[in-house]
């Protein structure tokens, strides 16, 4: 009697042709205000600040503000490329790290031997990315061991903080673009970058199905040892541009100057509506993510609320944020 | 034949590989040194092992309930509890029982936090782990920032000294890892976090409650963590801020070089133990080299990648 038999399926209230065109509209509204969530939440936030401290609201005030956020949005478009294949990079922030210790000290002194140095970099992301795939590894534990050596490495470049990062990086994030400040003109430009290259190509879709049905991909013939690499080489050239920026603006580095962005970057991904699993991601959302994350430490000086308070506004955004993805996700559920 | 029984044997013990790496570093150190300092080390080590051990133990129910789940909340807990444990304590020997029970509650508390915004807010543990970690510190930044308050002679007493060099604390965390074995291999709750690793989907069928062994889990790993914060609290002389960051990395270097499975469902309690003595070990076999601390750093990785990447050969070898 082990026949299979076929499931007996509670009869359906509606038959999957007949959705009705008000579900239809409700189900297509409650997608709509899950995808604006990152960008409302964003505005709401600069409409605080700006009602909070007018003068925020001038090219200088933005500046100033969005400044430090452009290497937090790099280094979030880094893990969202990993999070792309459902691996976790805890490394991330000590990678950074390094990148900006060997800004400060190699390609300061000998540029040659420091575009190398970076270069190698990249390599080794690629490499980490062949071997998580080939062994089969949890991407955790082997960045998380990464994060020793990056560390490590660091410590070893500039035992103490200093350095100097190279004049034309310094002058390269200081330019000074017209109408818009150059960190939104670099934001937009990276979000609308890996958007059109993530969602809209071939390439990107093909990367994106590698973190959504693995074997699909791979039974359509493309090789996911070398979507893996791709991912993981283009998370480490975002890791790469994230440190120059980074120490491009402080003008001197410490081995542990980035270590919170380990963290800043996998909850920018998430804020922006990115999810662990199924190569669910939005390069558009990521940035937002960034930009709200940093502009909810910004309003708590504004309000006069004491720094130490920073760290918790922002999980408590993330919070937030979250339970109203919730909400309009039960929204979408809820038969009508 | 006889052999490959004993070949088997030995490979499903997973833990003893990590005490053998232990024992094997804790030679090449004393070679070094010509046996000099063998029982100073020996007894150190036990007392550094004993605090990565019991996060460790936290660490292991949550990534034994399956893949995604994992507590990044333990460094900022760690720090508020040991704040909140030497507050309550007040530098006074009649106040460490209210002190522990208050940082146990600490514990219980995050633990409800970070299963509520599991639950409520239906998002992946690591983030909702990691949110509840930036309130927590924040929390732990604004409570703790008064002056430093020195822990009751009795109990720096218990968290540092040692009989004939076995440290008290490794006495205690030991008991601490055998109920946690016995918790976890022969009572209802640890049967059903493991089925709940195993396959979720069948352990719901058959009647496990899930959300219940969630609950219990995250509970567990916090207070574990509480605890741990309020013990390296006495152990230091003093509560500090910064006193847990390196713990979450440790929590989970010591749960996966110990032989858990990162994919859920296969724990082992011994291991933890095998994993923290080595890993305290070789930091101070790199020191008696004479290594600066970027090389301790690097090697530190490069071995916890090796290991994951040979452990993780074994177990496809197992399956097929």
């Amino acid at each position: 009697m082990n026949a299979p038999q076929p499931m007996t399926l509670k009869p359906q209230p509606q038959a999957s042709g007949a959705v009705t065109p008000a579900a239809a509209r409700a189900v297509n509204r409650a997608r709509l205000l899950r995808n604006a969530l990152p960008a409302v939440s964003l505005i709401v936030l600069l409409a605080t600040i700006f009602i909070m401290q007018p003068r925020a609201m001038s090219y200088m005030g933005m500046n100033l503000m969005l400044n430090l956020a452009v290497p937090i949005a790099l280094a979030t478009i880094a893990q969202m490329l990993i999070i792309t294949v459902n691996d976790l990079d805890l490394s991330l922030g000590s990678f950074i790290s390094f990148v900006a210790c060997v800004a400060a000290t190699l390609l300061n002194d000998h540029p040659l031997l420091g575009c190398l140095a970076l270069v190698g970099c990249v390599a080794v992301y690629a490499l980490l990315g062949a071997l998580i795939h080939i062994r089969q590894l949890p991407a955790i534990v082997v960045t998380l061991g990464m994060s020793f050596i990056w560390v490590g490495g660091a410590v070893l470049l500039l035992p103490a903080p200093g350095g100097s990062a190279p004049q034309w990086l310094q002058a390269l994030v200081k330019i000074k673009t017209p109408l818009l400040p150059f960190a939104v003109v670099m934001c937009v430009v990276l979000a609308v970058a890996v958007h059109l290259f993530l969602m809209r190509s071939t390439w990107g879709v093909v990367l994106r199905g590698a973190g959504g049905n693995p074997l699909a991909i791979a039974k359509a013939g493309w090789s996911l040892l070398k979507i893996k690499v791709t991912l993981y080489a283009m998370a480490g050239t975002f890791g790469v541009l994230s440190g120059l920026f980074l120490v491009g603006l402080t003008t001197s580095a410490d081995a542990n100057m980035a270590l919170r962005y380990t963290l800043l970057s996998i909850a920018g991904v998430i804020l922006g509506g990115g999810e662990f699993t199924g190569g669910r991601v939005s390069p558009v959302g990521a940035v937002l993510g960034a930009l709200t994350l940093v502009l909810a430490g910004s309003l708590l000086s504004f309000i006069r609320i004491s720094p130490d308070w920073q760290i918790g506004a922002q999980g408590a955004i993330l919070i937030l944020v979250l339970a109203l993805r919730t909400a309009v996700n039960r929204l979408e559920a809820r038969p009508t | 034949m006889n052999l490959n029984l004993h070949f088997d044997r030995v490979r499903s013990k997973p833990w003893l590989w990590s005490f053998l790496a232990a024992l094997l570093v804790w030679l090449a150190t004393l070679v070094f040194t010509r046996g000099e300092g063998a029982g100073a080390l020996t007894s150190s080590a036990l007392s550094f092992s004993a605090f990565f051990v019991i996060v460790g133990v936290g660490q292991m129910f949550v990534i034994t309930t399956g893949p995604g789940n994992i507590d990044l909340s333990i460094p900022a807990n760690i720090a508020l509890s040991g704040a909140v444990g030497m507050k309550l304590m007040d530098s006074q020997n009649d106040l460490i029982v209210l002190g522990v029970a208050g940082v146990l509650g600490v514990g219980v508390l995050v633990g409800c936090a970070n299963y509520a915004l599991i639950r409520v807010l239906r998002i992946p543990p690591i983030i909702a782990t990691l949110s509840a970690s930036f309130l927590l510190q924040s929390v732990a930044i604004a409570y703790g920032r008064s002056v430093r308050i020195a822990p009751p002679e009795l109990f720096y007493q218990f968290s540092t000294g040692n009989v004939m060099g076995v440290p008290y604390l490794a006495v205690a965390v030991v008991l601490l890892t055998v109920f946690a074995g016995y918790l976890l291999s022969r009572t209802l709750y640890g049967r059903w976090a493991l089925a709940v690793g195993q396959n979720i989907r069948a352990a719901e069928l058959a009647g496990v409650r899930v959300e219940r062994v969630r609950w219990a889990t995250y509970v567990l790993s916090a207070v574990f963590a509480s605890l741990c914060g309020v013990l390296l609290a006495g152990f230091s002389g003093g509560a500090s801020l910064s006193m847990g960051d390196e713990y979450l990395l440790a929590s989970i270097a010591v749960v996966v070089i110990g032989g858990t499975s990162v994919a859920g469902g296969f724990s082992n309690v011994p291991g933890l133990w095998g994993a923290a003595l080595f890993l305290y070990l070789l930091v101070s076999m790199l020191n008696t080299f004479g290594a600066s601390a970027g090389v301790r750093l690097i090697l530190t990785g490069v071995i916890i990648i090796a290991v994951i990447a040979a452990v993780s050969g074994r177990k496809s070898l197992r399956s097929l």
